[in-house]
């Protein structure tokens, strides 16, 4: 179902059979062109079709843009090794909550994207790694695998085409971490959610030390559009080198928070007023995460930006996950930087010591701070500790944990130093009692 | 060779085959990247992020345990980017570790301490409430307090892929991770204390060792342990004449830093209150303690005079003792009191396996094929129980040269967990079954046979003639039990030959004849427990060397109080025929060494055998046992010299029959290990041999 | 032991969904679908599933503690999880946290007396766009203001 209202400047690629009566169905899919798109890779070779995939300019949704039809030419399709499709659904960076409609209103889509990468690389068997917190989500996916078995749209020699394909859904059960794609496969082998060493990458070691293509859900979602539509008229929906649509997950202090699907390189002051209908309560604006927690926030005036990978980047933040996180006038930045620093700590795995050591410090220092306990060198420490764990961690958690954590402290300074000025206030009014 | 890439690391040039990780080819230009995760034959960890190192052209640091050299690469490993990373990093290392290195159990030693100096860490700003969980014990021997654990993960590795044990895990995530043992509270696994040794903090400490003293307080003397054949070198740390632990961390010696719980602990028996420290005469049907003059007065005076009737005297010698002992003991049986009643407790059929090989010494095999051998052939053996040095050798070699493990067993063994073939086949069936997996053999490159006490005789033979027709070069091992089991052969502690396997003059009676054949007049033991197992079915005259009253000694009329390996100099050889050499690491007051009380008896009875002391018995040895002119500096640098036996001839079936293998699990040694407090306390014992409960395929 | 033949089937499906030799595969989710069945990870539970799959107690554990949805205590009948996340924060999530706190009578990862409702804050639940938002097991409350949520517990203490 639909939690929000649909935006008018909304384009509607991915989300275009939301709010269709029996969306689930693989009927209304088949009613909707659905497997067009894989009856036309069905036509193509391996090569061909990851080729279009690399004209579509289709970029890794799941957060760091890594350019996906290059992701899957990584995959060696000489290896006498079985291949495998792997779906990270495991949606746990807050401020993104696309994925869980992306599934829950048109599951044969990405059951679709999952095939034609199959065809791609020679995979036989497919895996949707879902997080346990979405329960239905895994329901709603196995009704429609078995609907598909059911029609021949999955299992053996899918529409003739000679693909062999199996797919089931796996359960996590509680790790942020396990959206990092090697500790995702760690979890689907049954054990404990902590990163691989790499290389070798997925695409050449991946589930089962097999190779595998690796890919958010919405990044699997886009590929039927891809092949229906043809790679250019899909790029062409974006900005260069960021083709197609989005979907940004606008949250916070907004009038119309919701998941809304734009077109790469969508401004992001005008998804705030045009589409998110402006900030709550005509506050004004302070600051946007503009990708999910883990990206540097950006100040109300560094807003005006167009909302695709390179752009952001650009902008100093990432376009990340999609997650627009709107904090008005009123958010306290303290309390924020700790809350998330809070969430890191709780999910740094504890593998490598900058992250698993740093994260808790962090949290130690910001809550002293954040309690009005803090010291004039807090504030300076903060930072440094940050930037001491930054690029130094096993794996990306710790840079997200500090990306951000940086950028709360160097744009917002005046707000810690504000709080200390409270608490060494506060302090002297007790000698005076004292 | 593999293809030399060429690098350059902090300036020098630096050549290193292919593959070659970035922290091992500075190590090689004697450059040291420190490092608390990464640990040489262990899997890759890339964790702590100490080796972090600058690869020009590379913006981020890399970690240098996970990065293959490349052609070209310029590395920095003390860049100012690298240092203020490492201090980085033990700034986050020190925010829950406790800052208490003077009351720590690792201070002095400790990976981490030397780590802060040296980067000048030693400042921290933590000041916030430090993660405290208490301390835990998880056997006898391995305590764990979770604050001070760095969370390396060698514990987990070393149990998991070295002993094929996996008895310690991670549980929890994030700072609260710790260690935790694999049954409920406490470990049940060979108690062997790597974990301990390898922590490279105070987080695993050893029950027998911890607040006992400072490392810098002891002295290190690196000797052989005296329990299995193996051979293992452990490093004593003594203190005030007391032996306070075992480790060898220098990874000297052919077993690296490997020690099973005996080489690490199990030398408690030296200071056991129940220690013969003066000699027991026997007045009146009861052992009193007398003065060694009158104890060597008495035993002198009565082998005279039976010499001098030609009575019959049997020598029964050790498999501890040191070859010096056994050489000049075989000596004073033969020339002093010319008897050709000598013998040992044999172990394995060594007469029958170097009547076999014939002189052939190539197909000899040695500790160092155990690791770089093809394909092991393993049979008759629970090698992880009997032998743990040659156990941890053959799966390092499968995990890291990817070695064929070939299993005859009776039951359930751990090898069997990487085996690439199990045949069960009874204690003394083995042949047979060795020869089903012949064309599996004979595809393997090359292979190491190594084989058990139960093999002996005609299961000999027929074994080393179905290696020798495999086709390939094929090489044995023959294991035997205890220290010295080969030694005592070689040196001839054999009523059919002289040291050297040359033919005696004339057979003696062996073991079994002369206890329970009724005619012995006198039976002198030298460390050994004979009637632990045998009756004396005699009214002889019996004189006993030992540290213990042990059965036999009960029985005696003498009992001179010996000191132990560790208490003396000498040479032993292992059951792969490699003379090591001994250190004394302690004196114990009252007992003496046998080759101390053989002179003091020989002088008593007025006998020349020439000077008594260990370095010229061991001239005499290298001049005149073949075999043993082995190389000098060798030994001489704590190394292990192999020694080329001679083709034997007039190997008698009796004495394959007389081959007795002690059933020894890891966590006995024969009469010994009544006397060590640490093998007894150990509840988790794995049970008797051949029951691995553990194995499983993985 | 033995699980309902419901979750019975579903773990021999389950079971052959990985390639041969790789069923360790299986553990999580037999994990939480036995602790959705049996109310949490007793110690019979994770022997039975250790077994199952050849593993060891301790390799069993390692997973166990490390999700945060495993648990080896039970919780309350209905597990109220309030997410305190960022785009929830920003919406007054922890004022909310407070509220169930008081009106429950127990803190964080407690359980009530009747075990009835036991309480957990928790990290985003992937309903940012539609906070402050909370789960009850595993059913989704969205836009949960102070009343709502005063309700929610009234209506839930009424089913029993």
């Amino acid at each position: 179902m639909l939690y929000n209202e649909p935006s008018e400047l909304e384009v509607k690629v991915l989300t275009r059979r939301f709010g269709l009566e029996n969306s689930q169905s693989l009927d209304t899919y088949l009613a909707t062109e659905g497997y067009e798109g894989f009856r036309k890779a069905m036509e193509m070779s391996p090569e061909e079709i990851i080729e279009e995939v690399k004209a579509s300019n289709l970029r890794g949704r799941g957060g760091a843009g890594f350019p996906t039809g290059m992701k899957w030419g990584f995959v060696p399709r000489d290896s006498d090794k079985p291949k495998y499709i792997v779906v990270n659904a495991d949606e746990g960076e807050p401020g993104t909550c696309k994925d869980r409609v992306l599934m829950e209103n048109d599951p044969h889509q990405l059951l679709e994207g999952m095939a034609i990468a199959a065809l791609a690389v020679g995979a036989r068997r497919g895996y949707i790694y879902i997080r346990g917190e979405y329960r239905y989500l895994i329901e709603i996916m196995d009704r429609a695998i078995e609907e598909q078995y059911r029609k021949g749209y999955l299992g053996k020699n899918i529409l003739g085409s000679g693909l062999d394909f199996d797919v089931s859904t796996h359960t996590g059960a509680g790790s942020y971490e396990c959206g990092e794609e090697s500790a995702l496969l760690e979890s689907l082998e049954g054990k404990r959610g902590q990163p691989r060493i790499r290389p070798p990458f997925p695409a050449v070691s991946g589930a089962f030390q097999c190779p595998t293509v690796l890919n958010n859900v919405e990044t699997f979602c886009n590929v039927p559009a891809i092949f229906r539509m043809g790679a250019r008229a899909y790029a062409e929906l974006g900005t260069p080198r960021n083709g197609g649509t989005r979907l940004f997950c606008l949250s916070g202090h907004i009038n119309k928070p919701g998941v809304y699907e734009l077109p790469m390189g969508f401004n992001l002051l005008r998804m705030i007023e045009e589409v998110g209908g402006g900030v709550r309560g005509g506050k004004k604006l302070k600051a946007v995460i503009p990708g999910g927690s883990s990206c540097p926030v950006l100040k109300a005036e560094e807003c005006d930006v167009a909302m695709d990978f390179d752009s952001v980047a650009k902008a100093g933040s990432m376009l990340g996950s999609g997650g627009v996180v709107v904090m008005d006038e009123t958010t306290d930045i303290v309390k924020v930087a700790l809350r998330l620093m809070a969430f890191y700590a709780h999910e740094s795995c504890g593998w490598c010591v900058p992250c698993r050591e740093g994260t808790l410090w962090l949290k130690k220092l910001l809550a002293r701070v954040d309690a009005g306990e803090g010291k004039p060198s807090d504030i300076d420490l903060i930072g440094e500790l940050a930037e001491n764990m930054l690029g130094h961690t096993f794996c990306p958690l710790g840079d997200a944990a500090a990306m951000p954590t940086i950028s709360y402290v160097k744009k917002f300074r005046e707000e810690f130093e504000e709080r200390l000025r409270k608490a060494s206030e506060a302090a002297e009014s007790d000698l005076v009692v004292l | 060779m593999a293809d030399l890439v060429t690098l350059t690391i902090d300036g020098k040039t630096v050549k290193a085959p292919a593959g070659t990780l970035v922290i091992n080819a500075a190590k090689s230009a004697g450059i040291d990247i420190p490092a608390f995760c990464y640990y040489d034959g262990l899997a890759l960890q890339a964790a702590c992020r100490m080796c972090l190192v600058e690869v020009e052209g590379v913006p981020k640091l890399m970690a240098s345990c996970t990065l293959p050299v490349r052609e070209g690469m310029v590395v920095h490993t003390e860049s100012p980017k690298v240092v203020a990373s490492r201090k980085a990093m033990l700034e986050f290392l020190l925010t829950n570790h406790p800052l208490d290195c003077p009351v720590c159990d690792k201070g002095g030693e400790c990976e981490l301490q030397d780590a802060v100096f040296r980067y000048g860490a030693g400042e921290g700003r933590f000041t916030e409430i430090k993660h405290h969980v208490e301390e835990k014990q998880f056997s006898p021997v391995v305590f764990y307090d979770a604050p001070r654990c760095i969370l390396c993960y060698r514990c987990v590795r070393i149990c998991d892929e070295g002993l094929g044990v996996k008895a310690l895990g991670v549980i929890q995530r994030g700072a609260v991770s710790e260690i935790a043992p694999n049954s409920g509270d406490h470990l049940e696994c060979d108690e062997c204390g790597a974990c301990i040794d390898i922590c490279p903090v105070g987080a695993l400490t050893s029950g027998i060792y911890r607040y006992h003293t400072r490392p810098w307080e002891m002295k290190h003397v690196g000797t052989i342990c005296t329990h299995c054949g193996d051979g293992c070198k452990t490093t004593l740390g003594v203190r005030e004449n007391e032996i306070i632990r075992g480790n060898n961390r220098d990874r000297s010696g052919i077993n690296g830093e490997f020690l099973c719980i005996k080489g690490r602990y199990a030398f408690d028996f030296v200071s056991h209150g129940d220690r013969l420290r003066k000699p027991l005469v026997k007045r009146n049907g009861k052992l009193v303690e007398a003065t060694w003059k009158e104890a060597l007065e008495t035993v002198a005076g009565r082998f005279r005079e039976l010499k001098e009737r030609g009575a019959r005297i049997g020598v029964v010698g050790s498999n501890r003792t040191t070859n010096e002992e056994n050489y000049v003991l075989q000596r004073f049986a033969r020339e002093a009191l010319g008897t050709p009643h000598i013998d040992h407790h044999r172990t394995a059929d060594i007469l029958s396996f170097l009547a076999a090989v014939g002189g052939r010494t190539e197909l000899l095999g040695r500790t160092e094929d155990v690791y770089t051998a093809k394909a092991l052939l393993i049979a008759g053996v629970d090698l992880a129980q009997q032998h743990p040095l040659l156990a941890f050798q053959a799966r390092a070699n499968w995990r890291h040269h990817g070695a064929k493990a070939f299993v005859v067993a009776p039951g359930p063994v751990r090898e069997e967990q990487y085996a690439a073939r199990v045949v069960r086949a009874k204690l003394g069936e083995e042949p047979a079954a060795a020869e089903s997996l012949g064309e599996e053999l004979k595809k393997c490159e090359d292979l190491l046979v190594l084989f058990g006490g139960s093999v002996r005789g005609e299961a000999l033979r027929r074994l080393v003639a179905f290696g020798d027709g495999l086709g390939i070069p094929v090489k044995y091992i023959c294991l035997a039990d205890y220290a010295n089991s080969r030694g005592a052969a070689d040196m001839g502690l054999l009523p059919g030959f002289l040291p050297g396997y040359q033919p005696a003059p004339e057979r003696g009676m062996g073991l079994a004849e002369m206890l329970e054949g009724g005619r012995l007049e006198a039976l002198w033991v030298v460390g050994a427990n004979p009637l632990r197992r045998r009756k004396l079915n005699s009214n002889a005259f019996v004189v006993v060397q030992d540290l213990f009253l042990t059965e036999t000694a009960q029985l005696a009329d003498v009992v001179l109080p010996a000191a132990s390996a560790y208490e003396k100099t000498g040479t032993v050889t292992n059951t792969c025929g490699e003379v090591q050499r001994l250190s004394r690491a302690l004196t114990v007051m009252g007992p003496k060494p046998d080759l101390e009380i053989f002179a003091l008896l020989a002088a008593e009875m007025g006998v020349d055998l020439g000077p008594l002391d260990a370095k010229s018995v061991w001239a005499e040895i290298r001049g005149n046992v073949p075999g043993y002119q082995v190389a000098e500096p060798v030994l001489m640098t704590g190394g292990a010299a192999p020694t080329s036996p001679p083709k034997v001839d007039g190997v008698t079936e009796e004495d394959a029959a007389l081959v007795e293998p002690s059933g020894d699990t890891l966590f006995t040694s024969g009469s010994v290990s009544r006397y060590s407090k640490i093998l007894n306390v150990i509840r988790e014992a794995p049970g008797g041999l051949f029951q691995e409960k553990r194995t499983k395929l993985t | 032991m033995t699980f309902s033949p419901e979750l019975e089937a579903k773990f021999e499906k389950l079971v052959k969904n990985y390639p041969e030799g790789r069923e360790r595969a299986a553990l999580i989710p037999m994990l939480l679908f036995a602790q959705d069945e049996v109310g949490s990870l007793t110690r019979e539970v994770v022997e039975e599933i250790a077994r199952r799959l050849s593993l060891s107690l301790l390799e069993v554990e390692e997973v166990v503690s490390y999700y945060s949805m495993l648990t080896t205590k039970p919780r309350g009948k209905h597990h109220i999880q309030i997410c305190t996340n960022i785009s929830c924060l920003l919406l007054g999530a922890d004022r909310l946290f407070e509220q169930a706190k008081q009106k429950l009578g127990i803190e964080a990862g407690g359980v009530t007396p009747d075990g009835q409702f036991s309480l957990e804050e928790v990290e985003c639940i992937g309903a940012c766009s539609w906070g402050p938002a909370l789960q009850v097991n595993y059913d989704y409350h969205h836009h949960v203001t102070p009343e709502k949520l005063d309700k929610l517990i009234e209506d839930l203490r009424k089913v029993q």
